[in-house]
């Protein structure tokens, strides 16, 4: 199974490669990519010298242009597509059908994969992809179960990339407007989720409110750490009971389903953060590096390996455990 | 303008059901009427039998019929709930999901407000596929709308334009979570809640609106007072969601407000009394924080 990994940064691209990565999956700096944070991603020069980095190290390069072109605007993303192949780009991570019509009949030789961002959760949705658009991978949404990744597979008949690492979506992607409806800003239009620019932290009565927008998403008494206020990982009231009603402030980890994911007939696991630091990245992609290694060679993974990612963080394997829904 | 009646999203009673579409049939002033499960597979069962006397009535009242696919497919049983549809009748079907695009192959069919049509290209491409008509998500701006509408006149645009907004659906159901069930096993606690089960702030403050597997907004979105904006665009249907308050009420507004028998300001104000206090939004139209409402470019 391929190791694809973030980077949010030139200098993270390159210890993603250093660390073990097979890919590396990274965006421009603009609202055609889905982690579109200030002070991240790349320009078209940094991205053509990344590429020739980890091309000189045998690492792919994906490009991620992943949200939903802007109506009037859709030039913006057509030159993300140009700019992603002339840089020397393996392949492109697209979700929008306008989009990729345009990449499959202008670049006919260029690899495109769907994006998480296609909420394409069924072999029929995938085949549509790869019947019209000539897709060649599947990033899965993160609301299968192992078996189900596992029929998908034998029915498909594309390559599977699935998530096993890092900030979950509990909500089909691509499909979410929580965000857009507190703040205005969306992934799917603005390639951000519950924005840094609209979350204020405010100390009252002897706890820290995290608020969205206009709303408190969450409370937190003194000896609890201030979670960032994500809106589907936050506290609400409800007449039955009050909490967290979509999900608690965890993150996936299915380091340990890795032989099930093989099994299954997975392609490709898929590390979540380009907006995490390089010293993040590398500890993360050395631990999933070693842990594939003990894998193939029919090891067991041991807790030791990744005990250090984990550290301090609560965890879930979401929706690849059935009972999770 | 044209009023088309969405699905119902909740989980009604079968027999609340088949009355409200026949009350539909009888008593409201909408051309398009959709009818279908796209929440949850699982509810579909309860009424899947009182469909055809359902389409039968309304279309014997002079009504356009749809059906309506899942928003969210992944397991076999909703693979096959979707290729049904387009199977043995010839009623449109609003495709919800692209899974279902597949199945309408070669017939004429509408896409549904859950498909993600964002710009001109896509628009373009779904209509060569087929596409008659188009309910655009409703997270679009009206500048979006107006671009979509010109770029494409051969193509019937909907927007939404009443009732809570459908903001996310997941595969993990939030109803049974609630109440400490696993979706397989789900007691459909989500049919206490018709109107779906609110979730507030810390602050108690209104926000989202749990429906199973779909989360949508506490508030109403209304369009009423931007009927004549919507139309100067090109936008050719409202689609007005069904909500547990009167819907023919709802939709004799919007009627008389579109034909300008009614002043935008007194629609909102019968809108206020239809729907006994629940707040307004118009914010994703404005381009802003979907929650918000602009009354005449005053925020309120």
């Amino acid at each position: 199974m391929e190791l694809i990994c973030p980077a949010g940064t030139p200098s993270s691209l390159r210890a993603a490669v250093d660390a073990g990565a097979d890919a590396i999956y990274c965006g421009f700096r603009n609202e055609t990519n889905a982690r579109n944070f200030p002070g991240l991603n790349f320009s078209p020069e940094e991205l053509a010298d990344g590429v020739a980095y980890a091309h000189r190290k045998g690492v792919k390069v994906l490009v991620a242009i992943n949200t939903f072109p802007r109506a009037g605007a859709i030039e913006l993303w057509r030159r993300a597509v140009g700019d992603a192949l002339g840089a020397g780009a393996d392949a492109l991570i697209l979700c929008d059908i306008g989009l990729m019509s345009y990449a499959a009949e202008r670049y006919p030789a260029a690899r495109l994969h769907v994006s998480v961002q296609a909420a394409a959760a069924n072999a029929d949705a995938i085949r549509f992809y790869m019947e019209r658009f000539n897709a060649k991978r599947v990033v899965l949404p993160r609301v299968l179960s192992v078996s189900e990744i596992a029929a998908i597979v034998r029915e498909a008949g594309c390559e599977v990339e699935v998530f096993v690492f890092g900030g979950l979506c509990v909500m089909a992607e691509g499909r979410c407007s929580l965000s857009s409806y507190a703040t205005g800003l969306s992934p799917n239009m603005n390639g951000v989720c519950s924005p840094a620019s609209h979350v204020a932290y405010e100390e009252k009565g002897g706890a820290v409110v995290s608020r969205l927008g206009d709303f408190t998403i969450n409370k937190f008494g003194k000896e609890e750490p201030a979670a960032y206020p994500t809106l589907c990982k936050g506290r609400f009231r409800t007449e039955i009971s009050t909490g967290y009603i979509f999900e608690d402030p965890v993150s996936l980890d299915a380091a340990t389903l890795l032989p099930s994911l093989r099994k299954a007939g997975v392609t490709a696991l898929k590390i979540e953060g380009r907006q995490r630091s390089r010293a993040y990245i590398e500890n993360v992609v050395r631990s999933f590096r070693e842990a594939l290694a003990a894998l193939e060679n029919e090891q067991p993974i041991s807790e030791r390996m990744l005990e250090a990612i984990s550290e301090g963080q609560s965890n879930t394997l979401g929706a690849y455990r059935k009972t999770w829904r | 303008m044209k009023l088309t009646l969405g699905p119902v999203l909740y989980n009604w009673e079968p027999d609340v059901w088949r009355d409200f579409y026949f009350r539909i049939a009888d008593e409201a002033p909408i051309d398009t009427v959709c009818v279908g499960e796209v929440v949850c597979s699982k509810r579909l069962p309860f009424y899947q039998d009182l469909i055809p006397e359902v389409i039968d009535r309304l279309i014997a009242s002079g009504k356009d019929v749809m059906l309506s696919s899942l928003a969210l497919v992944t397991l076999e049983r909703e693979r096959k709930q979707t290729a049904s549809l387009a199977k043995g009748s010839d009623i449109v079907v609003e495709v919800n999901d692209i899974t279902a695009l597949k199945h309408v192959a070669g017939r004429a069919h509408a896409i549904g407000p859950y498909v993600n049509v964002y710009n001109e290209t896509t628009l373009a491409w779904l209509v060569r596929n087929g596409a008659l008509r188009v309910c655009l998500p409703p997270e679009l701006p009206a500048s979006s709308i107006a671009t979509l509408a010109k770029a494409c006149s051969d193509v019937e645009i909907e927007v939404w334009s009443f009732g809570r907004v459908p903001l996310a659906i997941s595969a993990r159901c939030y109803h049974a979570r609630l109440h400490k069930l696993t979706k397989d096993n789900c007691q459909f606690v989500c049919g206490k809640d018709p109107d779906g089960l609110s979730a507030d702030t810390l602050d108690q403050q209104a926000f989202l609106t749990v429906n199973g597997v779909q989360t949508l907004s506490a508030s109403y979105v209304s369009l009423i007072e931007n009927l004549s904006d919507l139309a100067s665009m090109g936008v050719r249907s409202c689609r007005i969601s069904p909500q547990t308050c009167d819907m023919v009420a709802v939709s004799r507004t919007f009627r008389q407000a579109a034909d300008g028998a009614l002043d935008p300001q007194e629609g909102r104000r019968s809108l206020d009394l239809i729907c006994e206090g629940i707040p307004f939004s118009n914010g994703f139209f404005n381009g802003s924080a979907g929650v918000r409402y602009r009354i005449a470019n005053v925020l309120r």
